[in-house]
């Protein structure tokens, strides 16, 4: 106890020193414009309310940019990133072209790109925010979301990698568990009833097809372009043979499947399924501090790779407070916020942020963080698998319901 | 009108206020039906549909599992209404006039006050596999896991429609005890006990067509609900296929922006289906009076009634328990540390969950609270305005029953009738090309839509039932139309005026999509924060949000049981019965 409050501390005096440093950097003229222009605007930052450690994370946000920049940030709490989506449909439907309700909103994937096919949002903003220089841009997956390129329309917020968990005090060590798609196939069928994944759409069931498709695939190129139904079959075929393999052997037989993540993460702590997976790799450290799951809950990932993302901001485009929205945008990519965002006490989420284009001592706190028990470190987490085009995702959640829907 | 003192309304008025009322709060639905009927048929120029074309309907029917998905619904709507509607006629034959029945009454705020969700919830928590049931059973079989059943989700909707049959009785008994008075039901008893008919029996023959005649509209916006119910659904029902209802909101949610044609059109069937469901009860009407008069022409007494009346308690005394088991599951949740299966009880507990929740937790309430009393007030208002109008259509109606045209009642429960998903979009669109940004007042009059029915619903028939002839006693005595309303009115029926307003008042609490839609996630309500917060699937705030959902609807139903009870106490007659 004692120990981590001196940790906490000589982590405020880094980021006191570190937001002091930042305050040094002369801004550009062009940003000093969007700062007077930000300065008494109110955001209404739409974002999943579902969590809250990241509600909590949020309000910490809206209490920086007020004291720092004079921005007001609601947080809106969603239950589905869709029903944002649906109120700027509704306002582009009715001509609502300014004064849009919706100023900033948590997006990736199908999401960004339906709104961005549809002309739902701003222009290109990301790559001219100050603390963009910071940004991973090696990883590809900060500028190109689901094989579809951001164009700067969405700023990365937080890293996504496909991480499972399983608890060791009924399933064994976690070396022991399964290590490719083919494993787990194999492990499921050893133990009957004890795995599930959510029914597509849901993001996280989708998201585990796409991990067995891939491994499955002996050429996974092929989903970097749109999908081809001249080949869809052949090529989505050992997918469909692995999922008939599995179907009599899943929780409940696969007559049902959990609703969604949370629902998977209750079920492990029920002892009803004993492999969960998840698109944070904190997140069974943080379920064992809020007492959700047991603390003899432990990580393992495929050493062959699972598939990773990003998640972005992004600004509607009749946004009222688009200045005030990228100042937002912005502090949400500073060292700071994304340190506390990255330490499992507040959220846990990884960084988008590059370690080597960080000033040392932000980089010394970012190695400092405590990740928990359950969480294991970025170098342990394995290659990343990249996102099919979402095209194939579409085909597949049509085809899946077709064979297993009904 | 207050000034002439002749207590006389002229008709044409009247007649004016009846259709006005009720046009006024159809037309936002059916503002909101356009908005779908037109994307239904492939018009909505902002997702790129310029021309009329059948290709949603093409879709829709071409989705994998429909007509299973539409079955689901007819039969939930169909069978929730009717276990409901029988365990409450058989609670009361059995046990009206009886402890068991004053009891009833007294347990009814509690289990009103519950939101829907909640009460899945709790049932889940108490049938599923890992749940109390399966906990106390793990020790005497001896299992340490869940057992792989599927009982919550079960692919016929027996889960989803016992949720649905816990939350809709206690609704029907409500409702059911206001119409009780107005059924004469000692007489009769009397007179069908002297014939010798057993106390179920006369009860079911004599008294009940009495009291259904009354509840009848209650009971069909119970199969309309059931039909087209969304949350109860998402948790208790089958997810492969789900109901009609459930995959409209994914449609319509759905990142492939396109599939909101096909959703329209989803959103017409499932108006299809919430139809059917009420003709075909209502044939099931028929055939039930049918069925009755053979029963009676045939003679028999049941006067042997041995276990029967104990079996008629089971469906109400199911339904309470499982409403109240599941309310204190979900407090011991709100307060457990980690708690594994197959412990019945927590290991350790504190109130952290609590601490978090409480600080935000009030400004929503706030709002709540504001939007549901204003929203509950002016539906009672227009509605008063409304029974008063057509009342008075019939000045001479002594003893005739009044009731509101087909007309009229087909307008006030259109909101009832039609799914909410399926008109909130074109509303949507409407009010934000009038420029009509998101306000209290703005949501007031959303929640007033949906408020206004139930608000009627409750009050028609107690309005209608009061002896006009103590008005006719009034103005004899020089007051007027006002001063009666005022006066005789109203304070004789305070009872059932404070029960429509704690139903309005619940009913505004626990809307969820016209509050974040029309609301703009502007002003959150204590129900959008518990929803966004449940889809983070945490048994801790979900316990907590639901109890604190519960708090205020539950403050009103007791007010509304109490306050007669002390504003007449020195009245013999005004007692409640």
């Amino acid at each position: 106890m004692v120990q981590n409050r001196v940790a906490a501390m000589a982590m405020a005096a880094s980021l006191v020193f570190a937001g002091g440093a930042w305050a040094q950097v002369a801004p550009d003229a062009a940003w000093q414009s969007v700062l007077d222009e930000a300065k008494g605007e109110t955001v209404y930052f739409n974002a999943w309310g579902g969590s809250q450690n990241i509600n909590d994370y949020i309000a910490w946000v809206g209490g920086e940019v007020k004291q720092r920049f004079g921005v007001t940030l609601n947080h809106v709490k969603l239950d589905d990133t869709a029903a944002a989506v649906a109120t700027v449909v509704a306002e582009k439907a009715a001509g609502k072209d300014t004064g849009g309700s919706i100023d900033l909103v948590w997006i990736n994937g199908e999401n960004f790109v339906a709104m961005q096919e549809q002309g739902l949002l701003a222009e290109g903003f990301a790559t001219e925010l100050p603390n963009w220089q910071y940004v991973d841009t090696s990883n590809p997956s900060v500028t190109v979301d689901f094989t579809v390129p951001t164009k700067g329309q969405e700023s990365p917020w937080g890293g996504a990698k496909l991480v499972f968990f399983s608890d060791t005090a009924r399933s064994g060590p976690v070396e022991a568990m399964p290590k490719s798609a083919g494993e787990l196939l194999e492990w499921a069928k050893a133990h009957p009833g004890r795995f599930s994944y959510p029914a597509p759409p849901d993001f996280i069931g989708s998201s585990f097809l796409k991990q067995v498709l891939i491994e499955t695939t002996p050429d996974p190129a092929v989903f970097q372009k749109p999908v081809d139904e001249a080949n869809f079959e052949a090529v989505t075929k050992p997918l469909w043979d692995w999922l008939d393999a599995i179907q009599p052997v899943l929780w409940r037989s696969g007559r049902d499947h959990p609703q969604n993540y949370p629902a998977m993460k209750q079920m492990l702590a029920d002892g009803e399924v004993e492999i969960i997976f998840a698109f944070n790799p904190a997140e069974a450290s943080s379920a064992i501090a809020a007492g959700e799951l047991p603390d003899t809950v432990r990580s393992f990932t495929f050493p062959g790779g699972t598939l990773g993302n990003t998640h972005f901001v992004a600004i509607p485009f009749n946004s009222s407070a688009k200045a005030a929205a990228k100042v937002v945008a912005d502090f949400l990519i500073s060292s700071e916020a994304q340190l506390r965002k990255e330490d499992p006490r507040y959220w846990g989420d990884p960084t988008v942020l590059a370690m080597d284009k960080l000033p040392e001592d932000d980089r010394d706190a970012f190695a400092a963080i405590d990740r928990g028990i359950a969480t294991l470190p970025p170098s342990q987490l394995g290659p990343v698998l990249a996102e099919p085009h979402s095209s194939w995702m579409t085909r597949i959640e049509e085809e899946w319901k077709r064979r297993y829907g009904n | 009108m207050a000034g002439n003192g002749n207590g006389r309304l002229s008709k044409a008025p009247g007649a004016a206020i009846a259709l006005a009322v009720p046009a006024l709060l159809a037309l936002p639905v059916g503002v909101g039906l356009v908005g779908v009927v037109l994307p239904a048929f492939g018009y909505l120029p902002a997702l790129g549909g310029e021309a009329f074309s059948l290709a949603p309907f093409r879709q829709l029917l071409a989705t994998p599992g429909l007509g299973t998905s539409a079955l689901l619904s007819l039969a939930s709507g169909l069978v929730t209404t009717a276990i409901s509607t029988l365990g409450v006629a058989l609670f009361l034959a059995a046990f009206h006039g009886t402890a068991g029945d004053r009891l009833a009454r007294r347990l009814l705020a509690p289990l009103l006050a519950v939101p829907h969700a909640a009460a899945a919830f709790g049932l889940a928590f108490l049938i599923a596999p890992s749940g109390l049931v399966f906990r106390l059973l793990a020790e005497p079989l001896g299992f340490d896991r869940p057992p792989d059943l599927l009982i919550v989700g079960d692919p016929l909707g027996l889960a989803m429609m016992a949720g649905l049959i816990a939350k809709e009785m206690p609704f029907l008994l409500l409702v059911a005890f206001a119409a009780l008075p107005q059924a004469d039901p000692v007489r009769r008893m009397r007179l069908s006990a002297s014939l010798g008919y057993g106390r179920m029996a006369g009860f079911l023959l004599t008294v009940w067509p009495g009291v259904y005649r009354q509840i009848r509209l209650p009971v069909l916006a119970v199969a309309a609900y059931a039909s087209g119910v969304v949350d109860v659904a998402l948790i208790l029902g089958p997810s492969l296929p789900a109901p009609l209802a459930v995959r409209l909101v994914a449609w319509m949610n759905d990142p492939d922006l396109s599939l909101r044609f096909m959703a329209s059109a989803g959103a017409l069937l499932q108006l299809a289906v919430t139809g059917a469901v009420l003709l075909l009860w209502i044939a099931g009407e028929q055939l039930t009076a049918a069925l009755r008069r053979r029963v009676t022409g045939g003679g028999r007494r049941f006067a042997e009634e041995g276990a029967t009346r104990l079996a008629a308690s089971i469906p109400v005394a199911l339904a309470g328990a499982s409403v109240f088991f599941g309310l204190s599951w979900l407090f011991v949740w709100s307060i457990a540390g980690f708690w594994a299966f197959p412990d019945v009880l927590p290991p350790s507990a504190d109130l952290s969950t609590w601490s978090r929740v409480l600080p935000n937790a009030a400004g929503p309430l706030t709002t709540t609270f504001l939007v549901a009393i204003l929203s509950a007030s002016l539906a009672l208002v227009l509605v008063v305005m409304l029974l008063e109008a057509r009342r008075r259509q019939f000045p001479a109606a002594a003893g005739r029953a009044v009731r509101l045209s087909p007309a009229v009642a087909g307008l006030i429960y259109l909101p009832l009738i039609v799914p909410q998903i399926a008109f909130l979009f074109g509303l949507q669109v409407t009010l934000l090309s009038l420029d009509l940004g998101p306000s209290i007042p703005l949501l007031i009059a959303a929640h007033l839509v949906f408020v206004a029915p139930y608000v009627a619903l409750a009050l028609a028939d107690p309005w209608f039932a009061v002896d006009p002839r103590y008005e006719q006693v009034a103005a004899s005595l020089g007051h007027g139309a006002v001063a009666g309303l005022f006066r005789v009115r109203l304070p004789m029926l305070t009872h059932a005026v404070l029960t429509a307003l704690a139903i309005g008042f619940a009913t505004s609490v626990g809307q969820y999509l016209p509050t974040l839609l029309i609301g703009a996630g502007r002003l959150p309500t204590i129900t959008t924060e518990a929803v966004a917060l449940a889809s983070g699937g945490n048994r801790r705030v979900i316990g907590a949000y639901a109890l604190l959902q519960t708090l205020l609807p539950f403050l009103a139903f007791t007010l509304s049981g109490t306050l007669p009870r002390l504003l007449w106490r020195s009245r013999r007659a005004m007692k409640p019965a």
